[in-house]
């Protein structure tokens, strides 16, 4: 029993047709759990109501900068054992990474409107997150533009590593560039500097919402990239007989 | 190598090999820009470095999909590939030979622009400096971006996306360099960033771009 056995698109389909219902459901009641629960706790006593986008907006943000690691492990697979599973999931994932870069760059600005009285300010952090949004959306577009599945897969395959490089690179960069408005981490370890418990475990279970609420996407995605394999496949064999 | 990289030079040179057209789209930027935001010294002096650089950046996208497309359309890339020649070399003396037909008259320019835009004097060695150190990553990585799209039929733009964000950390450190040469700082730690991304680019980008030339080719 290895994890190589879900290489195998059939083991896969059968494993994560089985599983999907449950991810589904844990991934709605973690997140409109952890949300509401969000929504019910009291005031912050200086940012008032607003500071209730944080249960939308760390757990985002989090999620956008794991999925390009995702992105990044299942292209690394791709490109050394030539699983099609692996480049099909990461496929899959970059859509729904940059969706959750938006929310945390749009939830970001609602947010910092009436905190920091702007809703873009070239802060390092924020600078990242827009730099990350230009890689997710030239990497789709690699995708979309390559019309042979294989070609394409390595392509954006080579594409993700050196972007990640770079991603990294600038990240660094624009700290050196501007220096930020934005706070440092919002969950550290270290006492004295974490969130009050009562925003902590709300924000524990929303993030955990958004990270099985990915999973959910991703299987639904990876799926539908089978079958559309699948379909392809029986369509150039109806097409030679 | 070097018989591949003076063709490359004449191939560019030659009547229709658009040598001098990144010159004169950097002047014609350099003109419009005091269109865009008034004639003052005062309006013109702080964006100058930028404009110069991003000027430069933007040229430099314009040519790079001749780098590999015409050699592609001929068939003269599969010679090159399947030549004892790895892809690798070949790879990065088209990226030099791109450098020296379309940067390097344009870190020659620059100076002279900065005219244009009001350009500080003591910020002038500056410029040249970080542009020389700054450009030859640029090339080459833009012949990764067109060794990614060469296959495509409207890979233009799609270069562009994918190319651009991978010139960020160039941009920052070579403005800072000036900046910071300008107002009397230390620009010691930006240049020697700048630096340090243009030899890892040269080092490691001409396996990736070979890569994705091989997937193309295949």
């Amino acid at each position: 029993m290895s994890i190589w056995e879900y290489a195998n698109p059939v083991k896969f389909m059968r494993s994560s047709g089985a599983a999907l219902p449950w991810i589904v459901g844990a991934a709605v009641i973690c997140t409109v759990g952890g949300v509401a629960w969000g929504f019910l706790t009291p005031e912050d006593y200086r940012q008032g109501s607003t500071v209730k986008i944080v249960f939308l907006h760390v757990p985002a943000a989090m999620m956008a900068i794991n999925i390009w690691v995702m992105m990044l492990v299942a292209s690394l697979i791709w490109l050394i054992r030539r699983h099609h599973v692996s480049a099909l999931a990461a496929k899959a994932a970059a859509p729904i990474g940059a969706v959750m870069t938006l929310i945390a760059l749009a939830t970001g600005a609602i947010w910092g409107q009436p905190m920091w009285g702007t809703w873009w300010e070239w802060d390092p952090r924020l600078t990242s997150f827009l730099i990350l949004l230009l890689f997710y959306i030239g990497y789709i577009a690699l995708w979309s533009a390559v019309e042979d599945a294989d070609s394409a897969a390595d392509l954006t395959g080579v594409l993700c590593l050196v972007g990640s490089v770079f991603a990294l690179l600038s990240r660094y960069a624009v700290l050196f560039w501007n220096q930020g408005l934005h706070q440092g981490a919002s969950l550290s370890v270290a006492p004295g500097e974490r969130m009050s418990a009562i925003y902590r475990y709300p924000l524990y279970l929303s993030m955990l919402g958004f990270f099985l609420l990915f999973l959910a996407l991703l299987l639904i995605r990876t799926r539908t990239e089978i079958r559309r394999r699948r379909l392809a496949a029986l369509q150039a064999k109806e097409a030679r007989a | 190598m070097i018989a591949l990289l003076i063709r490359d030079l004449r191939l560019a040179t030659r009547a229709g090999g658009g040598f001098g057209l990144a010159v004169a789209f950097f002047l014609i930027l350099c003109a419009l820009v005091p269109f865009g935001v008034g004639p003052d010294t005062s309006a013109l002096r702080p964006i100058a470095p930028g404009i110069l650089w991003l000027g430069a950046l933007l040229a430099c996208l314009l040519s790079l999909d001749r780098i590999f497309a015409l050699d592609y359309e001929d068939g003269s890339l599969d010679l090159l590939a399947t030549a004892p020649l790895p892809l690798e070399g070949v790879v990065a003396v088209k990226a030099l030979a791109h450098w020296i037909t379309t940067m390097l008259p344009l870190v020659v320019a620059a100076p002279l622009f900065g005219l244009l835009l009001h350009l500080p004097a003591q910020a002038v060695p500056w410029l040249i400096i970080s542009l020389l150190i700054g450009t030859p990553a640029m090339s080459m990585l833009g012949a990764f971006g067109a060794a990614v799209t060469v296959g495509l039929r409207r890979g233009g733009l799609l270069l562009s996306l994918l190319v651009l964000p991978l010139y960020i950390p160039t941009l920052i450190f070579g403005t800072e360099v000036i900046r910071r040469g300008q107002e009397g700082g230390d620009p010691a730690t930006p240049l020697l960033f700048l630096a340090g991304i243009t030899t890892g680019v040269i080092a490691l980008i001409p396996f990736a771009a070979a890569a994705a030339l091989r997937i193309n080719l295949r």
